[in-house]
């Protein structure tokens, strides 16, 4: 009941009282799982060690400045194969998802079993990490740059596919009913109603992604699938803290590239 | 030219939407069908080009069949019948010319259509629609950077391009305003006359249609119960399409109906349509 009367006056209420405290439990509920998960924490954390956290970090951060610039000329190559890594890692995710997406697709797929089939792949390669993709990427195929792409193209198919199948849902119908009246063929229908209305979004979906790659790929050499992970990996190890830093600041430059390439692909294609 | 038979269409909710419809359209003959709103209409006509499957009935195009085919068959059917649709149904991303050239899918290859190679004579055909519908400087603009009467416009010319024999048109005008809808409609009728092309027009606006079509077919939950003239239909015949309301008295006054008996308010509605 919504409307009640009271004092022969309409009150408006927003719920039924009986879901209002519902609701209100359900918060309690939450506040009271915060409370305790927060008492969890600290009984398995020993706070002695973040006593001097703050003088640990500034150590740290002493130690970094200034980079070691002298090491920038022979990081050029491995930060190259990072950016190889996931510019081809993402073109292979991109071609495999690409058709995955129309499988996947309530309004394109061809029939029930295979959206079946291509959403069992999408969520397969969306639940494993790129970096655990390249951990057993590297046993199969060795150690190097192969295996950090196949790592990020796999980690991507299910990234584009799914991103991808649901804009292919949320298309207009109307223009696609439209090119079928004229009497057009499947793949007609697909190539001038459905791939123009899905053009912006596949373009900032691959972009998007290609973007996410360039910093996954930076960690895939922590695992020796190749990149600039391992020489960050070298570094941390030997405790050269000052080469870190220049790591640092390369991956940064290069992260900062990437988002204006893709903030300008995603204009242009708008 | 078009011939239904017993068409009847019941969707999966169990809802009958059409029943047992009957209607023979002879070559270039325009033809209004009005009702309510869930009357059947665009059910009825999406039957014809089967983007909507009939339960029953038989659908006959030229004498030819068409109720059942699938593939290669459907798609030749297809393109011997234009749609032209309420929302325009433009591909908005695309220019006026490709969604023009669209209307040529069916005549043309994949990659032909793909690498927008079409034929010399569909581009000089699709010149001389847009020509024809006005738009002749418009090619290159992009479907969303038009007026709602210039998406028509394309819709028809799409239409057109593939010389169908029949036209399909589903509320050519609910979108747009009441000069830009007798402009729409005149041209649709022209058109149809130049080429003589058969007509099927859902429309919801009844004097409109009396101004422009040769017969008149009306339709009641999923029944046809008129066909006829434009100068037949009564304010007891829309009654009987429309249900009861008072068709004498100007819009703005429909809050205020009850006070005449039915009897006083029989009094033909063309009067207005041909004065």
């Amino acid at each position: 009941m919504p409307i009640r009367e009271k004092d022969g006056q309409k009150e408006w209420l927003r719920r039924e009282p009986a879901k209002q405290y519902a609701i209100w439990a359900g918060w309690m509920l939450g506040g009271m799982l915060f409370v305790w998960c927060w008492a969890l924490i600290s009984e398995n954390t020993i706070w002695e060690f973040l006593y001097d956290a703050d003088e640990q970090a500034a150590s740290l951060i002493g130690r970094m400045i200034p980079p070691d610039w002298s090491i920038t000329g022979s990081l050029m190559k491995p930060l190259w194969d990072t950016i190889n890594i996931a510019t081809v890692g993402t073109a292979l995710g991109i071609l495999i998802a690409f058709p995955l997406a129309f499988l996947a697709a309530r309004n394109t797929t061809p029939h029930a079993s295979l959206r079946a089939v291509a959403l069992a792949i999408i969520v397969s390669s969306r639940s494993i990490n790129a970096l655990i993709w390249a951990m057993l990427l590297v046993t199969i195929v060795g150690p190097g740059i192969f295996a950090g792409m196949l790592a990020i193209a796999l980690r991507s198919i299910g990234f584009v596919g799914k991103l991808l199948y649901e804009a292919i849902e949320e298309i207009h119908p109307t223009p696609v009913e439209a090119i079928t009246a004229t009497g057009a063929s499947g793949p007609q229908v697909l190539a001038y109603s459905v791939w123009p209305q899905i053009l912006p979004a596949f373009a900032g979906i691959s972009v998007y992604r290609w973007d996410i790659n360039i910093r996954e790929a930076t960690t895939l050499g922590l695992v020796g699938a190749g990149g600039i992970g391992l020489q960050m990996n070298a570094a941390i190890n030997n405790l050269a803290w000052a080469q870190v830093a220049t790591v640092f600041v390369l991956i940064f430059a290069t992260v900062v590239l990437s988002e204006w390439v893709s903030a300008k692909v995603r204009h242009a294609v708008i | 030219m078009l011939t239904l038979t017993g068409v009847s269409k019941r969707y999966q909710t169990g809802e009958l939407a059409l029943s047992d419809i009957d209607l023979t359209i002879p070559a270039g003959q325009v033809i209004a069908l009005i009702g309510p709103s869930g009357a059947g209409k665009s059910t009825l006509i999406r039957c014809v080009n089967r983007l909507i499957e009939p339960t029953d009935g038989k659908v006959q195009l030229d004498g030819e069949d068409i109720t059942r085919v699938r593939g290669a068959k459907l798609r030749q059917a297809r393109r011997q019948i234009g749609m032209i649709f309420q929302n325009y149904a433009l591909v908005e991303r695309l220019s006026v010319m490709e969604n023009v050239l669209s209307g040529r899918l069916a005549y043309v290859g994949f990659w032909r259509s793909y690498f927008r190679r079409f034929p010399k004579s569909d581009i000089q055909q699709a010149f001389h629609l847009l020509q024809r519908v006005g738009l002749e400087t418009m090619f290159d603009k992009r479907g969303d950077a038009l007026s709602g009467g210039q998406k028509q416009r394309v819709g028809i010319a799409r239409a057109l391009m593939q010389n169908p024999k029949l036209l399909l048109v589903d509320e050519p005008t609910a979108s747009l305003d009441p000069k830009t809808s007798r402009q729409i409609m005149r041209l649709i009728c022209d058109l149809c006359r130049e080429q003589q092309l058969a007509a099927v027009i859902n429309i919801h606006d009844v004097v409109l249609a009396q101004q422009f079509v040769d017969r008149v077919v009306g339709l009641r939950a999923g029944r046809i119960v008129f066909d006829g003239s434009p100068q037949d239909l009564s304010p007891a015949i829309l009654t009987s399409i429309y249900g009861e309301e008072d068709w004498e008295v100007p819009a703005d006054n429909e809050d205020d109906d009850e006070r005449s008996s039915p009897e006083d308010r029989v009094r033909s509605l063309t009067v207005d349509a041909h004065p």
